[in-house]
């Protein structure tokens, strides 16, 4: 009883991790590539200048490190709980990165596109809900 | 370069991607424990899966094409935007999996057609 709490107290906070993590690190990518500007890809030298630019930002670096930890999060998540189970916590995300794009970064936000965020949210859930249960966890 | 080539690459070679990586995971195989030389093994055998490679490269290009496109859009438009990638997974279900859909997630998917649809509106 008590280790499957624990198993549970685990998956939760594994989900949360995610929720965090994988919005931080786009919120932090967004940062990084504002600060560069719009890419110049041709001529070649260009693309090489651009991507030396594009791994010299530290704020880019930190947000592959965030989205590594998501990615990490998700695959030990998905070990303990079903993908049913787990997969509606990737809908929190749109929610979650239009919220940090605008503390962060200062973004704004119209009220139509909270409501897309919204809908899209949704829809997310309902895609994760279809998803038969596969295997009866003992 | 339009920039909705972008949208496209993110999309359609993100989705395609993890497509192929899935069938490089089937054809390697199970991995029986977590223990790092399970996990280890696991790995040197998906990488001599040429399905793997190709889910690689895509996988690398639509994580450029994500840079390129927040170089020049707000972060809170384009991660919005990439939730097509569920309308693109399940149309790449039925034409090329063959795969059937159930009503239910046709649903879902229409809802975030149509909230992506509302965060473009919303661009002012």
């Amino acid at each position: 009883m008590t280790s499957k709490k624990r198993l549970h107290l685990q998956t939760y906070l594994l989900i949360a991790l995610m929720a965090i993590a994988g919005p931080l690190g786009n919120v932090l990518l967004g940062k990084g590539m504002k600060h560069i500007g719009e890419l110049s890809v041709w001529p070649l030298s260009d693309l090489f200048h651009t991507g030396l630019k594009i791994f010299a930002s530290g704020s880019v670096w930190l947000g592959i490190a965030s989205l590594i930890g998501f990615f990490v999060a998700y695959m030990l998540a998905l070990s303990l709980a079903d993908y049913s189970f787990v997969q509606p916590a990737s809908s929190l995300a749109y929610g979650v990165v239009a919220l940090l794009g605008h503390l962060m970064l200062g973004e704004r936000v119209s009220p139509l596109r909270w409501a897309g965020i919204a809908v899209i949210c949704l829809g997310v859930l309902v895609v994760g809900r279809t998803n038969p249960r596969t295997t009866e966890r003992v | 370069m339009p920039h909705y080539v972008l949208f496209a690459l993110i999309v359609v070679a993100g989705t395609g991607g993890e497509l192929c990586v899935s069938r490089a995971m089937q054809v390697a195989g199970e991995v029986p424990s977590f223990r790092p030389a399970d996990i280890a093994k696991v790995i040197a055998r998906a990488m001599r899966v040429p399905w793997m490679w190709l889910g690689l490269g895509m996988m690398a290009a639509a994580f450029f094409a994500l840079l390129g496109a927040l170089s020049i859009y707000n972060v809170s438009f384009v991660v919005p935007v990439t939730a097509l990638s569920y309308v693109a997974g399940a149309l790449g279900g039925v034409t090329f999996l063959r795969e059937r859909v159930s009503s239910h997630r046709w649903l879902g998917v229409l809802l975030v057609a149509i909230g992506v649809t509302l965060v473009f509106l919303g661009q002012n």
